[in-house]
């Protein structure tokens, strides 16, 4: 592992990456719906470990995936029930669903720990794969991360560019005018947390059958839901933007294990755990480099403030504040 | 009268959905499902032995609890508890290792709870700080911290804290006795501790209710912009509440090392400040439901670790009756606020 | 089309908005629904549009009855409804604004839509730059993109509501050109105000509501004096001006920038003295609010100096400001003002000193028991704040206030009052000049600022562009400096 080869790190890089890419795509689309599903870490165990048992019952692994989907959906579809139908706070419901998906994920999964299950097989695209260097990185990969690739793309032309995407975002920003529109805010609110949910599970999914395939406690994905969450805010909840950072986080977690053979001096736990709080401090000092003092003192010095105006972000006005009818 | 009945009826209601839904996931894991709440019972209340750990759970779990009412009254979601927790923890063992060459032991072991409380509240501070000046929302700084602090535990553990010859997740050295909590034998439980949690308890009560801290703090979180015009400095309020968070998480984590494990370990907050988020919100941020409640999970916690030794099951079963609790707590209220506004319009 | 509202009922609680309203509102005309705050106009109207739903009566659109659950609903049938604050997206940019309920499916249509905007944006002699974002515009300008979306969705029958009130006078006129044109082409325009001259402006017929029924009609040309009879059943007696002669000088604000608001406040100095008045005129946002807070040392100036007396209280802390006597009552009662889930004993419990560690609640209680009486609040010591009524809310927060201020800032304290209220209001606040207290107070409402000010000052793009005795000038004068206009 301490040698050092580019191809390598990149590659693992792109792959390490995918399930953190396919969480923060949901988690993206869920918050532009102006919905907060704080429940990514245990939803992610816990369709992880349902992928991994289905598939490893069935063999298959398209019913494992699909298993995935629908966990994460029913997850998102309790977060967003209980906020838009109940007026419950997000937060609350969210973070009480992470702590219990987490805990049946363990429970139920119990007894396929450890055990030898079935897994995405690389698929290496002909031709493109000989290209050097790039090539490898891209082209030899498995179908799960050609799929979070394709998805970046897909979710921003989905916002952007379609007038469905313009109505999600506008749901986020003011149900209240969305709904005297005609665009019916609560149901599409609810549709859109199950979206955005599926893909965690799909995240949870990528996980146990093709990151860090199989089952145990613990899984290896512990935490990953939390590093999702604080990428969309670290992506300004652009999907490009966010999937840039789960990229950032998948190459702190590629250096660790480099580092670990660096410094063998330093217990390797620690660079493990190093990657969360390095990516959300991250998130703490561009949140700081956007406070008014910092940016008039960039006023005169230009490269630092078009750097500056790349962080800048707003949230969706009404995220976490669900319409309420008269 | 009808409020009372109606109440019972709501708790019924409620208990009714968690116990369905938890059968149905023992068997879905194959388990039998009353032999399953036999045991839990058994291994909580079964014996005095049983039941001491359960007050030992209950005590870091009210500590917590009392904690997250200031930082709940003002708003704030105190995430980074854990983290405080595991800080108050390494100060305590700092501490004692510190007073380990001392010819005064005892008193170190009263040092290491201000110690715990300091490292707690220190830790709480950070988050706080970055929530006033920074802006970064509070649950994403505590996360951080949490992390962090998980890291410095893993680091003194395999580091310089190791034990003499091997490293292991076992944790640090054990502490020789004179620096245990002192305990009564008899009862197998330190009066220390249940004192402490008690004035924990009064302490907090009396803040909220009779002080123009506790005012304010309900006065911030109810409306940050009005409080500000009647002249109270948010961020100073944040501030001492995370303190009061952070410093009773600091005791629960120093009640860890001096009177349960007498060691530092890396599981060492058992994830009992997550835990104490739930009690807080099913006891509806009242102080006197929340050391009920906080001895009700504190059984179902202890009498689960019997799961695994007997019926081949894991043990966070625990958490997930506990997570399920506090979602049908949560629709019961939605369902009671629901029927007022309904109610309300009947009247018109 | 022609509109039939019969018998209309819309009751909240024990209030009733609407109680048996018929109106007939043929196509092709202007109609005006007229009447003072609270009458029942926004209420009818909102039931119109399909943002509630009546409690009782029958909508007939042509002669056939019909029944819509939601605004969308209604605009199918071709009612729309303009908003005194357009509901719009303020993030998104004016296409996207326009495109958003209009615009379905997958494929991207942005060029159609540009176009089709464009289109009607000239018809009306509208001009909106498509990219900028919606927070970005003022209150006339987010109309006319709202006019523009309505029109794109067919709309046959367009409501307004208050559509003159936070607007330039150019602004005015290009929508009546608008409204005027639109009517000429065959839609019937409703036209919702308090203010009589836009309706005889423009009104072909008018309906008068008072107290939730129609109390008078009238066709152009209009009887102002008969319509005033027909929205206030007797003219109210307004408390006479004070004839105070200003004392020393309380507060000098000297060329002071300070950020905030949508405009800022720039360069702005004055000075305020012991018992005068001083009204704040301007249309909304113009930097009133942000004038009232940096006198309140709620926001600090980034440039020039504030004097309280003889000291300069220029970058110091809001506690101090109020420890020298100086009170603001924010505008917003239930945002900036009072605390939801806390009771009126526990705002007496904020409002005394700090400094003491335990609150002594029986005092407390006794002081809030006797300002529930003084100011005859309806409510006990422990009601919640989100029970009382909008008028009793302003008594509570009047009653908040120090008994001896040296300075009373106060952002529209009589908004949403109806008349007996805010004359109540008046003969208080009146009470404190006589003693020594100097008050600034902002007000969308000009007759307001003539009828109880000393002084206004004119607020326009975050300056003040006049500083005027109200005896020496009129409605007028002010209506065009509002507008920027000299």
């Amino acid at each position: 592992m301490s040698e050092f080869d580019l191809t390598i790190l990149f590659a693992s890089i792109v792959a390490g990456a995918a399930p953190i890419v396919l969480a923060a795509l949901g988690e993206t689309i869920t918050e532009k719906a102006g919905v907060i599903n704080l429940s990514l870490d245990g939803t992610i165990l816990l369709s992880a470990m349902a992928s991994f048992v289905i598939a490893y019952e069935t063999g298959s692994l398209i019913t494992g995936f699909l298993t995935g989907a629908v966990i994460g959906g029913i997850v998102a579809s309790l977060v967003a029930f209980f906020s838009v139908y109940l007026r419950q706070s997000q937060v609350a419901v969210g973070f009480v669903l992470t702590l219990m998906t987490r805990d049946l994920a363990y429970f139920l999964g119990n007894s396929y720990s450890r055990i030898q299950g079935p897994q995405v097989e690389p698929l290496h695209v002909p031709l493109m794969n000989k290209i050097p260097f790039i090539g490898p990185i891209l082209f030899g990969q498995n179908i799960v991360v050609y799929f979070s690739v394709a998805m970046i793309g897909i979710c921003w032309w989905y916002l952007y560019r379609t007038p469905m995407g313009l109505n999600l975002r506008s749901i986020g920003e003011n149900p209240k005018a969305s709904f005297s529109r005609g665009i019916n805010s609560r149901k599409m609110q609810m549709v859109y947390s199950v979206c955005g949910g599926m893909f965690v599970g799909l995240a949870g999914a990528a996980f146990s059958l093709s990151t860090k395939p199989g089952w145990g406690r613990p899984q290896g994905a512990e935490g990953t839901g939390w590093i999702a969450l604080a990428l969309v805010i670290f992506g300004g909840w652009n999907p490009i933007k966010a999937a840039i950072g789960a990229y950032l986080f998948s190459f702190l977690q590629v250096m660790g294990i480099y580092f670990q053979g660096w410094f063998p001096s330093i217990p390797a736990q620690v660079f493990q755990v190093a990657p969360f709080p390095l990516m959300i401090f991250t998130l703490v000092i561009m949140h700081l480099t956007q406070k008014e003092s910092v940016l008039s003192w960039a006023e005169e010095k230009n490269w630092i403030k078009s750097v500056l105006k790349m962080f800048s972000s707003t949230a969706p006005q009404s995220l976490g504040k669900p319409y309420k009818p008269d | 009268m009808t409020d009372y009945y109606r109440t019972i009826k709501e708790i019924i209601f409620a208990l009714v959905i968690v116990f369905t839904f938890t059968t149905l996931v023992l068997l879905a894991a194959g388990a039998p499902p009353f032999e399953a709440y036999y045991h839990i019972f058994k291994g909580a209340l079964g014996s005095w032995i049983r039941f001491s750990h359960v007050i030992k759970t209950w005590i870091p779990l009210t500590l917590c609890a009392c904690g997250l009412l200031y930082t709940f009254r003002i708003n704030l979601w105190n995430i980074g508890i854990e983290g405080q927790m595991m800080m108050g923890a390494v100060f305590t063992t700092a501490c004692l290792r510190f007073g380990l060459e001392s010819p005064v032991q005892p008193l170190f072991l009263w040092f290491s709870f201000a110690a715990g409380i300091t490292g707690g509240a220190i830790w709480a501070f950070g988050a706080g700080f970055l929530k006033t000046k920074g802006g970064v929302n509070e649950i994403f700084a505590g996360l951080g911290l949490n992390f962090v602090a998980q890291g410095i535990i893993l680091w003194l553990i395999f580091g310089p804290w190791k034990r003499p010859g091997v490293a292991s997740m076992s944790g640090t050295e054990i502490f020789p006795h004179t620096m245990w909590l002192p305990h009564l034998t008899s009862i197998r439980l330190s009066p220390v501790g249940l004192g402490l949690v008690t004035l924990a308890l009064v302490i907090t009560a009396l803040m909220l209710r009779y002080t123009r801290i506790g005012l304010y703090l309900k006065a911030i979180g109810n409306n940050p912009n009005a409080a500000r015009i009647f002249g109270i400095k948010r961020a100073k309020y944040m501030l001492i509440a995370m303190l009061f968070a952070g410093g009773f998480a600091g005791l629960a984590g120093s009640l860890q090392v001096t009177g349960v494990y007498h060691r530092l370990l890396p599981a060492i907050s058992s994830n009992y400040g997550y835990l104490a988020l739930l009690v807080v919100m099913l006891a509806n941020y009242n102080i006197w439901l929340a050391p009920f409640i906080a001895f009700f999970f504190a059984c179902l916690n202890v009498g689960s670790i019997q799961l695994p030794m007997v019926l081949q099951l894991d043990s966070s079963l625990s958490g997930v009756i506990q997570g399920s609790l506090v979602l049908a707590a949560l629709a019961v209220h939605a369902w009671r606020t629901f029927r007022k506004d309904n109610s309300h319009r009947g009247i018109e | 089309m022609r509109i039939e509202l019969q018998n209309i009922h819309k009751h909240y609680g024990m209030i009733k908005a609407n109680n048996g309203v018929n109106l007939t509102i043929e196509p092709g005309t202007i109609h005006g629904i007229l009447g003072e705050n609270g009458a029942g106009k926004s209420t009818l109207m909102k039931i119109l549009a399909g943002f509630c739903n009546q409690t009782s009566g029958t909508i007939l659109l042509d002669k056939k009855a019909v029944t819509y659950l939601n605004p969308a609903q209604a605009s199918t049938y071709g009612i729309g409804m303009l908003y005194q604050d357009p509901f719009d997206f303020p993030l998104l940019t004016v296409l996207d604004n326009f495109m958003t309920g209009l615009a379905h499916g997958l494929k991207n249509k942005k060029k159609r839509f540009k176009k089709l905007f464009l289109e009607y944006s000239k018809n009306l002699k509208f001009h909106l730059n498509l990219d900028t974002q919606v927070k970005n515009l003022t209150i006339g300008e987010r109309q006319q993109l709202e006019i523009i979306r309505l029109l794109a969705l067919g709309i046959q029958v367009l409501i307004l509501d208050e559509p003159t009130t936070g607007i330039s006078s150019i602004q005015k006129e290009v929508l009546f050109t608008a409204l005027i044109k639109l009517a000429s082409e065959g839609r019937s325009i409703i036209l919702v105000s308090h203010k009589l001259e836009d309706v005889e402006a423009l009104c072909h017929s008018v309906t008068v509501l008072r107290q939730g029924k129609v109390s008078g009609k009238m066709n152009a040309p209009f009887n102002t004096e008969k319509l005033l009879k027909m929205m206030f059943e007797t003219l109210p007696a307004s408390p006479s001006r004070l004839k105070n002669i200003p004392g020393k000088k309380i507060i000098h604000l000297d060329g002071i920038s300070v950020k905030g608001g949508r405009t800022g406040l720039k360069d702005c100095t004055i000075k305020i003295r012991q018992k005068e008045i001083v009204g704040l005129a301007g249309l909304e946002g113009s930097g009133q609010g942000v004038f009232l807070r940096a006198a309140a040392g709620l926001t600090n100036p980034y440039r020039g100096r504030i004097h309280v007396q003889d000291s300069e209280l220029s970058g110091m802390d809001y506690r101090i400001y109020r420890d020298r006597g100086i009170s603001f009552l924010p505008g917003s009662r239930l945002e900036e003002g009072l605390i939801t889930g806390l009771s009126i004993t526990e705002h007496y419990a904020l409002k005394k000193k700090h400094g003491e560690f335990f609150v002594k609640w029986r005092n407390v209680e006794k002081n809030s028991a006797r300002g529930i009486d003084l100011f005859r609040i309806k409510g006990s010591i422990e009601s919640q704040v989100e029970e009382l009524s909008g008028g009793n809310q302003q008594r509570l927060l009047l009653s908040l206030l120090p008994p001896d201020p040296l300075l009373l800032l106060l952002e529209n304290p009589t908004r949403g009052l109806d008349m007996e209220s805010m004359l109540w209001v008046w003969e208080h606040l009146q009470r404190y000049c006589e003693s020594d207290t100097g008050i600034v107070f902002s007000s969308s409402e000009l007759d307001e600022i003539l009828m109880f000010a000393d002084r206004v000052l004119v607020f326009f793009n975050g300056r003040i562009i006049k500083n005027l005795k109200t005896d020496q000038t009129d409605i007028h004068t002010l209506g065009r400096a509002i507008a920027g206009k000299n």
